[in-house]
């Protein structure tokens, strides 16, 4: 058993306001059937901080990520035990619709998807249509923003009525994420979103989430332990369901407290 | 390397290949030969007169049969008003919502359903739709004044005899040998009148057919075409929206099922509601499919006739109303080909060519919206 984390750990460099956690995880476990995916996990996630989760395939780590929006319970027979807050609402509780719990937690996947039949411009605005928004001028300034903070606006301004597939894989990942800002969610939740693209690709995915910090509280989960090095101020290490260690990422890349976080960060399995 | 077996091998490789060549072109030939012997039969017939004018009685050359193919676009208007929408929200279901063992009840009974035989169709919407809707006046003819057009019938003796006079008129009267039925109508004769009330009041006589086993003879409901009241348009287009129904939905659910899981995910992480998703993004990206498979189901139940005989039944004239029978070019092909007359025989021709023409463009529209569908995106 993970000793669990009950205080964030101490404010690293660039979070801002590490003592208010975004997201409080108490005692969670995910279950799909019989089988736990996740099982007792309690941290908290730091506001206005790239938290990273790493571990090997399997290890429960896009469960908790999905578990963080309510997206789990997509699968018929997903449940879970445990408590999530969303600066201090309770997400799970009754009468809560995860639709609402989703607007504000917003989630990029891996495989980049953008609405194949949309335009550019109807991608972003998507989850901000469908929800009722009608101002045009709404819209357009907040495709304008979005696209911006995706630092995409310059590559698609003068196409933003082009179909969406007409961009290339990195582009579509940036656009994806301009449309997940675009209803302006208070935490970002990504799934590997750079492990389908080239090193190029990557590397604006990365800057763009060291910028997007700023701003949003980012919970990425990711393959590349050189990836979580350089971008995240916490480090969680998952393997098989358990949370084996939490702490601020430095710490967990040098001097990690367990033995079985050593041998993964330095390559020894997984 | 020995060369004899090496040899025997050859040969069967090219038999095999000559021989599911020579099947491939089997499955070819019909479609030539008909269309061949269509365009050969028919095409001489089909003139403006054919897609403008009613058909002429016997004996008066011309005419044509605008009243069938009007008929047939209003039948599959009808039926696809009833079959699309439950057809595509059924294959939403079962691609989108639902326990998998319900949709596997929900799968078998769609699949018996588009097995179903098409006149088993007709004859329980038969049952159900036109037989209700007939109200038959049974009963001793008394008197014929063909002359006025009125027919006097004595119901038989019991707690509700009566008397009634019926009005006849001129398209009642004329059958579909051009013969004036009052002329053979004998005095004493039991007889089943299926009538309507005029606004005036008076009962005008939709048909008069007499009573027993001849009355159910097909030739004889084909002889009181005209308007035999229960059979209605409306009948008709509930039986092919029927058949259209199953179909649909599953060719909704294969396309449905074709889009990418990760389309529904993107939408509902971005707070869409589940509802919204399916309508906005997972219908929208498989639009094209669902509309292959509707038009595939038009085309499917725009040749049919068995059902239609005993729903829509057919009629030498325009139908002013959804509760009269309707002429389609299936039953007109029907109609005229079993007639004895050859001029009537050409115009079956014209409208079986017309028909197939009709689904081949059905085909070729198809071909022309999922051109694009297999090339590679981005």
């Amino acid at each position: 058993m993970p000793e669990p984390a009950n205080q964030t750990p101490n404010a690293a460099p660039g979070s801002k306001s590490a003592n208010v956690p975004a997201l409080t995880v108490r005692n969670l476990s995910v279950f799909f059937g019989k089988e736990p995916a996740v099982k007792n996990v309690s941290l908290d996630i730091a506001a206005r901080a790239v938290t990273a989760v790493i571990g090997p395939s399997g290890c429960g780590k896009s469960t908790f990520l999905r578990a963080l929006n309510r997206m789990h319970e997509l699968v018929p027979e997903a449940r879970m035990t445990g408590e999530i807050r969303l600066f201090g609402d309770d997400i799970y509780a009754p009468g809560i619709q995860p639709v609402i719990v989703r607007r504000r937690v917003g989630m990029v996947f891996q495989k980049s998807n953008p609405f194949p039949t949309m335009s550019i411009n109807d991608n972003v605005t998507v989850g901000l249509r469908l929800n009722g928004l009608r101002d045009r001028k709404l819209l357009a300034a907040r495709t304008e923003q979005s696209l911006r903070m995706a630092a995409l606006w310059d590559e698609v301004k003068d196409r933003l009525n082009a179909p969406a597939i007409s961009l290339s894989g990195g582009q579509q990942q940036r656009l994806c994420i301009a449309r997940a800002l675009a209803v302006q969610p208070e935490v970002l939740l990504m799934d590997e979103p750079a492990s389908a693209l080239d090193p190029l690709a990557t590397s604006k995915i990365e800057d763009l989430i060291l910028e997007l910090k700023k701003d949003y509280t980012i919970v990425i989960v990711t393959h590349n332990m050189q990836q979580a090095a350089r971008m995240s101020d916490f480090t969680a290490f998952f393997y098989l369901g358990d949370l084996v260690e939490f702490d601020v990422t430095g710490k967990i890349f040098t001097s990690p407290a367990k033995k079985q976080t050593e041998d993964y960060v330095t390559g020894r399995f997984g | 390397m020995t060369a004899p077996n090496h040899n025997w091998r050859n040969f069967k490789n090219v038999l095999m290949q000559i021989i599911a060549f020579s099947c491939a072109i089997l499955v070819v030939t019909p479609l030539v030969l008909v269309f061949y012997h269509l365009a050969r039969l028919g095409f001489g017939s089909i003139n403006l007169a054919f897609f403008t004018q009613l058909p002429k009685p016997v004996g008066e050359t011309g005419g044509g049969m605008a009243n069938a193919i009007v008929g047939t676009f209003i039948l599959l208007a009808q039926a696809a008003v009833i079959g699309v929408p439950v057809g595509v929200l059924g294959g939403v279901f079962l691609s989108e919502y639902g326990g998998t063992k319900l949709n596997w009840w929900i799968r078998f009974a769609a699949d018996i359903l588009n097995g179903v035989p098409s006149i088993t169709w007709g004859i329980v919407v038969y049952a159900l739709l036109v037989l209700p809707l007939a109200v038959p006046f049974r009963g001793t003819v008394k008197s014929v004044d063909a002359a006025k057009s009125l027919v006097t019938v004595q119901s038989p003796a019991g707690a509700t005899q009566s008397t009634q006079e019926f009005k006849v008129n001129a398209k009642t009267r004329l059958n579909l040998n051009g013969k004036d039925q009052l002329d053979s109508l004998q005095q004493d004769t039991d007889v089943m009148i299926r009538y309507h009330e005029e606004s005036d009041g008076t009962l005008a006589a939709d048909s008069i057919s007499p009573t027993g086993l001849r009355g159910l003879f097909i030739g004889k409901i084909i002889h009181w075409h005209n308007s035999v009241s229960g059979f209605s348009a409306l009948a008709g287009g509930v039986v092919l929206g029927l058949m259209m129904i199953p179909l649909v939905m599953r060719t909704t659910e294969e396309v449905l099922q074709l889009v990418p899981g990760g389309y529904r995910e993107a939408a509902l992480a971005l707070g869409i509601s589940k509802w919204k998703t399916i309508v906005q993004i997972v219908i929208r990206t498989a639009l094209k499919g669902i509309v292959t498979g509707v038009l595939l189901a038009l085309a499917r139940v725009a040749g049919e006739t068995a059902p239609l005989l005993f729903t829509a039944l057919g009629n030498q004239f325009w139908a002013h109303k959804l509760t009269e029978p309707i002429s389609a070019m299936p039953l007109q092909i029907f109609a005229y080909a079993i007639s004895p007359y050859p001029d009537w025989w050409r115009q079956a021709w014209a409208a079986a060519l017309v028909l197939l023409v009709l689904v081949l463009l059905i085909n070729v529209g198809v071909r022309f919206l999922t051109r694009d569908r297999f090339q590679p995106k981005i």
